[in-house]
């Protein structure tokens, strides 16, 4: 197993953040044992997708340590009582961290299990006193094409800043959770350091890293893969093995790592990515349309 | 070759060549070796022509090999590693996925060139063997359409062979049009 990412997140993150007791001051609690086997850390640090940092697997751990995450802060904005740009430590302060280990599916029909350090986005959104009117979260992610190198490609159909959304209700889902760690230690920059979201029952492009912007609407957020092809990422992207995909088979996943010829460990792929709490949500919703 | 040492390593020690996703990784690495020695194997004759070094084109048919096995192992390995021998798996992406459509059919197309590569079928064909040779440029389009069609937001590559594959064609075309030209002048 080949461990990269390890010296970016040293350089780029605090001594102190990287020290356990930063995490035990934030009340930190680890997760109960999963029926998963959680995926080896080295992989899930050095295979994803940040398109920002190139469209290579491994562009991200290559060249996320560019990032500057110090100082680092959330503009509010939109339908909220509270507007205005937050410090993130101002955010964090007196937030419980814990931690949840999620699948995380990918629309590309591969999966790792990562154990999460994070809090609820419920807790987050309701300290900016949304206001009544607001039916939808938009969240976008840092631009800065200084250091994030995919973002000055000229061969690249994505157009920056990356933006995603939830609807409300979704977003106060107690599953929902805006992660800052992973694997008992600060977010690596490959994974979306500072902060950034989980939803464990959406395909991973849902999950936006790195966030620098949280809007409150109440018209639908136009995000970003669904504007980039909508006919293949809908907006709610939900993990829906019978919604078939023009590039994937989403009946079913390989469980990463997976190695060349004693098991792909292919593994059927289950609604809502296993977790079945949230099906309320879309209870009456026709799926296939949107997918 | 080199793929093939890239994965006697990865055998000894998973995850140290390929990374969290090795099947994949291979697929689309003998993918890319597969157009880039069509793109080859078509340049071969257009390289000939323009540096007057007409026996060079003698390589073409072992490039030309090269290319159909590379297809293949391509192919196996997809196969194998991602649709792990499920006939149905391969239906559902080839009839669902344009890009398996394009690529399954860059292959088929390989195969009658492949089949009547050597020196007894030329001789058998005769005339006919350059006409169904032609078959190469619809299995380089169809090659390119499946790596753009596999390609999710990012398009360098796609850009660099379309652009090899147009100056391929052009040159032929332009090639073309100098010999209908230079007969006509000699009707005259």
């Amino acid at each position: 197993m080949h461990v990269i990412g390890a010296a970016g997140l040293a350089s780029s993150v605090p001594a102190a953040a990287l020290h356990a007791g930063w995490m035990d001051s934030k009340g930190f609690a680890p997760a109960p044992p999963s029926e998963d086997t959680v995926t080896p850390r080295g992989y899930a640090t050095s295979f994803n997708n940040f398109y920002e940092f190139g469209t290579d697997k491994n562009d991200p751990a290559e060249l996320g340590s560019r990032l500057t995450t110090e100082p680092w802060s959330l503009e509010v904005a939109g339908l909220v009582g509270k507007p205005g740009t937050y410090d993130i430590e101002d955010l964090l302060a007196g937030v419980d961290l814990e931690e949840r280990i999620y699948r995380l599916r990918c629309v590309e029909a591969w999966s790792m299990v990562i154990p999460w350090v994070g809090f609820p986005l419920k807790t987050l959104l309701e300290r900016f006193n949304p206001l009544g009117s607001a039916k939808y979260v938009a969240f976008t992610t840092l631009y800065r094409p200084e250091e994030m190198p995919g973002q000055r490609s000229y061969f690249s159909s994505i157009k920056y800043p990356y933006v995603e959304g939830l609807r409300l209700d979704e977003a106060y889902h107690p599953l929902a959770i805006m992660a800052v760690g992973m694997y008992g230690q600060v977010l690596p920059n490959q994974n979306g350091a500072p902060l950034r979201l989980v939803v464990p029952w959406k395909y991973g492009f849902k999950s936006i890293k790195s966030i620098v912007r949280i809007e409150l609407t109440e018209t639908r957020p136009r995000t970003t893969w669904n504007l980039t092809a909508s006919n293949e990422y809908g907006f709610y992207a939900n993990v829906n093995p019978t919604v078939h995909h023009p590039r994937w088979s989403q009946g079913s996943e390989r469980r990463l790592p997976s190695s060349l010829f004693n098991g792909n460990r292919k593994i059927s792929t289950r609604m809502y990515n296993g977790y079945d709490e949230v099906a309320g949500l879309y209870a009456g919703m026709n799926l296939r349309l949107n997918y | 070759m080199l793929v093939g040492w890239d994965v006697a390593v990865e055998i000894r020690s998973p995850g140290s060549v390929f990374g969290a996703d090795p099947a994949e990784a291979i697929v689309v690495l003998l993918g890319t070796w597969t157009i880039r020695l069509l793109l080859i194997t078509l340049s071969i004759s257009t390289v000939a022509r323009i540096f007057k070094r007409p026996k060079i084109v003698t390589l073409r048919r072992t490039v030309g090999l090269w290319t159909f096995v590379y297809a293949c192992i391509h192919f196996s390995a997809y196969f194998t590693l991602l649709a792990e021998f499920s006939i149905s798996a391969w239906l559902e992406d080839f009839s669902e996925r344009t890009y398996i459509t394009a690529g399954m059919a860059a292959l088929m197309l390989l195969i009658p060139l492949a089949v009547t590569s050597t020196r007894n079928w030329q001789r058998r064909l005769g005339l006919r063997w350059r006409k169904l040779h032609t078959l190469i440029y619809p299995a380089a389009m169809a090659a390119l359409l499946h790596v753009l069609w596999a390609a999710k937001a990012s398009f360098l590559d796609v850009f660099i062979y379309g652009l090899a594959l147009a100056i391929l064609f052009g040159e032929r075309i332009a090639v073309r049009i100098r010999r209908r030209a230079g007969r006509g002048a000699i009707s005259r």
